[in-house]
């Protein structure tokens, strides 16, 4: 079945099938991925440009090897700091970029809403690799993959998003993504870091962390973003951790085949304890790095396959 | 010379003493000379006749961005002069925030100056703080004895409380009115609504409580001060129940509302739409209604249309750089005429917030319908339906949220000092 949306702008407003449509074609890449038969040719000839106007490295590298993987000629553009946030450059970029005629954009932008408005100057598929605090489905969507290759599904399943969702674009995804598989999502977080209005989406809230890890199938951590430690979200990082870092005593609340995950990368003993980061047994962190490369893969082919008149 | 304008068979509104009738109007050297049935024309008259249409004052429009001087690829004296025209508009209360910013008397007179000639009115409300930052008030005394009778920091709140304290004891000498925008900096440092769909777009919220915070600051340092106190564009139920309590208790304040809050709630920037993109941000639904029965139930005064026009390039970026602010003067009263339609309010009350209302808070002789006032008039068709369409605006810069909306009601003819200065063509 083709693909129904031109971009992917973010996960809300995507359906169960979809998504589930995604995650089969992205499983099938994640098995080639392992055989010496990585290369595929299905985007030969054709132009991938990530256009990443914040900082990155693995989100960056990975939607790299994605294209290339599937035979695509990837460019990347990155734009230092400043002169990208006055806005008229970012619709002349747009103008730029169409003007020679990529087959793929791969945009992230430090803007809610950035990549959106970039879309609409763009003739070809565009894919959201972060705006602002608003999305990252792609994360969303290796999130779920990781989950159901390890638990089989994702529905019914509790899942715990934990830390800073506030400045959080990654929970957002996952939120609207979990909700719409079928999960049960709880959201563990000081006050302080939590979005008004956030309880109306379909989460429980929990700002005790023993009590909210207490039967959860998944924990997913969240990035600190460590410039915010000044402004007065917490009182400092000590206590933050105390309270809010996953070690193996909250851990232990969770169930006990509870999978570990987090987006990277980690602040070793601010939002996670290190042994417990590197618990092979529990922790699905690898595993999600490589299930980047193959959803970031499947997304790829889906979005192009209109322009190359494949339905596969 | 001597020169007549008889107006025939209109439906007279005169919203300060309540008149609705169908009659006949003189305008006699830029004044009302007569109004009453059967008027005879003076020989040397120009006869028009008004098929029965509404002829109300012209109206006052008390927050009107301009980009005289300093910006006038946005708009000129001229321009801004047309649109308000268009609407129906005969005065406009020019805020501060242009480029050099009107503070002082010689920012004044220039403007003055630069309006002589306009179509309209141009009543210039200087700042009340030296450049808009808040920190020194500006000469209040010498500007109200030269006849400015409103000061504010237009888009900033006066946030620093003992300064406002002195501003507003300071003024009370001259009878100023103080202008208050509503919020708490500290907690404005978003770019919409804070709630749900803040969160859903990813886009820092200001809370209603920025509002209300300033609100409730302000009327404690109102206790025991004769000061005129305004608080401009109200957006939410709970400053509407306290603007109520206050006036119940006698406190001089009064405030306004303006069309994209009464029109329009949150929803409108979904998708990130700038151009609904306002300060104060839209709220939600429940705040909306709020707003519209503070109007009713007369605890709003004034019915502002916020106009602020801004290019496209300041509107076509990211949601959060983007400029605030959306073109007002040739939508305000036929999107203000919605809520006559919808039976929330009746016709002469809902005139009274852009006529009589805003021309007592500033002292004015015009904003009614009566021998003697300056004719500045508007004559409308309360019936016509159509939709408002962007590229027949008059405005420079585009930036309304409402094109395409349907609405009902067309000015057809706008007078000002006795001159007509837009007349419909279809």
């Amino acid at each position: 079945m083709p693909f129904a949306h031109k971009h992917l702008l973010g996960i809300e407003g995507l359906k169960e099938h979809e998504i589930t449509q995604t995650l089969d074609l992205a499983d099938t890449y994640a098995s080639s991925n392992r055989t010496s038969q990585k290369k595929k040719n299905i985007l030969e000839g054709k132009t991938q440009i990530n256009l990443f106007y914040e900082n990155s490295t693995r989100t960056r590298m990975s939607f790299e090897i994605a294209g290339k993987r599937l035979g695509a000629d990837v460019t990347n553009m990155t734009s230092s700091g400043s002169s990208i946030k006055k806005g008229e450059t970012l619709l002349d970029t747009a103008l730029t970029l169409n003007a020679m005629h990529p087959d793929i954009l791969v945009v992230r932008h430090g803007s809610a809403g950035a990549v959106q408005l970039l879309s609409q100057k763009m003739n070809c598929p565009v894919l959201n690799a972060g705006d602002g605090q608003h999305e990252h489905p792609t994360q969303a969507l290796l999130d779920a993959l990781t989950i159901r290759r390890r638990k089989g599904r994702i529905t019914r399943l509790t899942v715990a998003i934990c830390g800073d969702v506030l400045h959080s674009r990654v929970a957002r995804s996952n939120i609207h993504l979990l909700g719409i598989m079928g999960a049960r999502i709880r959201l563990i977080a000081p006050p302080t870091l939590l979005p008004s209005g956030v309880d109306k989406m379909g989460c429980e809230i929990f700002h005790d962390m023993h009590e909210g890890l207490k039967g959860c199938d998944v924990v997913m951590m969240l990035r600190l973003q460590t410039e915010r430690m000044n402004v007065g979200y917490f009182p400092s990082i000590s206590e933050y951790f105390t309270l809010y870092g996953l070690d193996y005593d909250k851990l232990s609340m969770a169930k006990e085949d509870a999978m570990i995950m987090h987006p990277g990368p980690m602040n070793r003993g601010v939002e996670i304890d290190a042994a417990v980061a590197d618990d092979i047994e529990k922790s699905a962190i690898q595993e999600q790095v490589e299930m980047g490369v193959a959803v970031r893969m499947a997304c790829l082919d889906l979005l192009t396959q209109a322009d190359r008149g494949d339905e596969s | 010379m001597t020169r007549h304008i008889l107006l025939k068979n209109a439906r007279l509104l005169d919203p300060d003493t309540n008149m609705d009738q169908t009659g006949d109007l003189l305008i006699k050297d830029g004044i009302i000379a007569d109004i009453g049935e059967n008027i005879k024309a003076p020989k040397d008259a120009e006869i028009i006749e008004c098929g029965g249409h509404c002829l109300c004052p012209g109206l006052i429009d008390m927050r009107v961005f301009i980009g005289v001087p300093g910006a006038d690829y946005k708009d000129t004296i001229q321009n801004t002069g047309e649109a308000a025209a268009a609407g129906g508009i005969t005065t406009v209360c020019v805020q501060p925030d242009t480029s050099p910013i009107i503070d002082n008397h010689a920012a004044v007179i220039y403007l003055e100056s630069r309006a002589k000639n306009a179509l309209v009115n141009f009543i210039p409300f200087p700042a009340a703080t030296k450049q808009l930052q808040g920190t020194e008030m500006t000469e209040i005394g010498l500007m109200s004895k030269s006849g400015i009778k409103a000061f504010t920091d237009c888009n900033k709140s006066i946030a620093d409380a003992s300064l406002m304290m002195r501003i507003l004891k300071y003024a009370s000498a001259f009878d100023a009115l103080i202008i208050q925008h509503l919020a708490e900096p500290s907690l404005s440092k978003g770019c919409m609504n804070a709630g749900e769909l803040a969160t859903r777009l990813g886009l820092p919220g200001i809370p209603t409580s920025a509002e209300v915070i300033m609100l409730e600051r302000d009327l404690r340092l109102l206790q025991n001060l004769n000061a005129r106190y305004h608080a401009s564009q109200i957006t939410c139920a709970d400053s509407a129940e306290i603007i109520k309590s206050a006036k119940a208790k006698g406190v001089k304040i009064t405030a306004s509302v303006s069309i994209p809050h009464i029109a329009l709630n949150e929803l409108a920037v979904a998708e990130y739409k700038t151009f609904a993109k306002v300060s104060p941000p839209l709220r939600g639904e429940s705040d909306r209604l709020a707003m519209v029965m503070a109007l009713k139930d007369g605890t709003a005064d004034v019915i502002v249309s916020g106009h602020d026009p801004e290019d496209s390039e300041s509107k076509r970026v990211p949601f959060e750089y983007a400029e605030t602010g959306t073109i007002g003067l040739e939508t305000l009263l036929i999107i203000a005429l919605e809520l006559y339609h919808n039976g929330t309010i009746e016709l002469l009350p809902l005139l009274r917030k852009m006529t009589c209302n805003p021309a007592k808070i500033l002292g004015l002789k015009s904003g009614v319908l009566q021998k003697g006032a300056p004719a500045d008039l508007c004559l409308f068709d309360l019936r016509t339906a159509k939709r408002i369409d962007k590229n027949k605006m008059v405005s420079i810069t585009k930036n309304t949220p409402f094109d395409g909306k349907p609405i009902q009601g067309q000015v057809l003819r706008t007078f000002a000092g006795g001159r007509e200065i837009f007349s419909y063509h279809n």
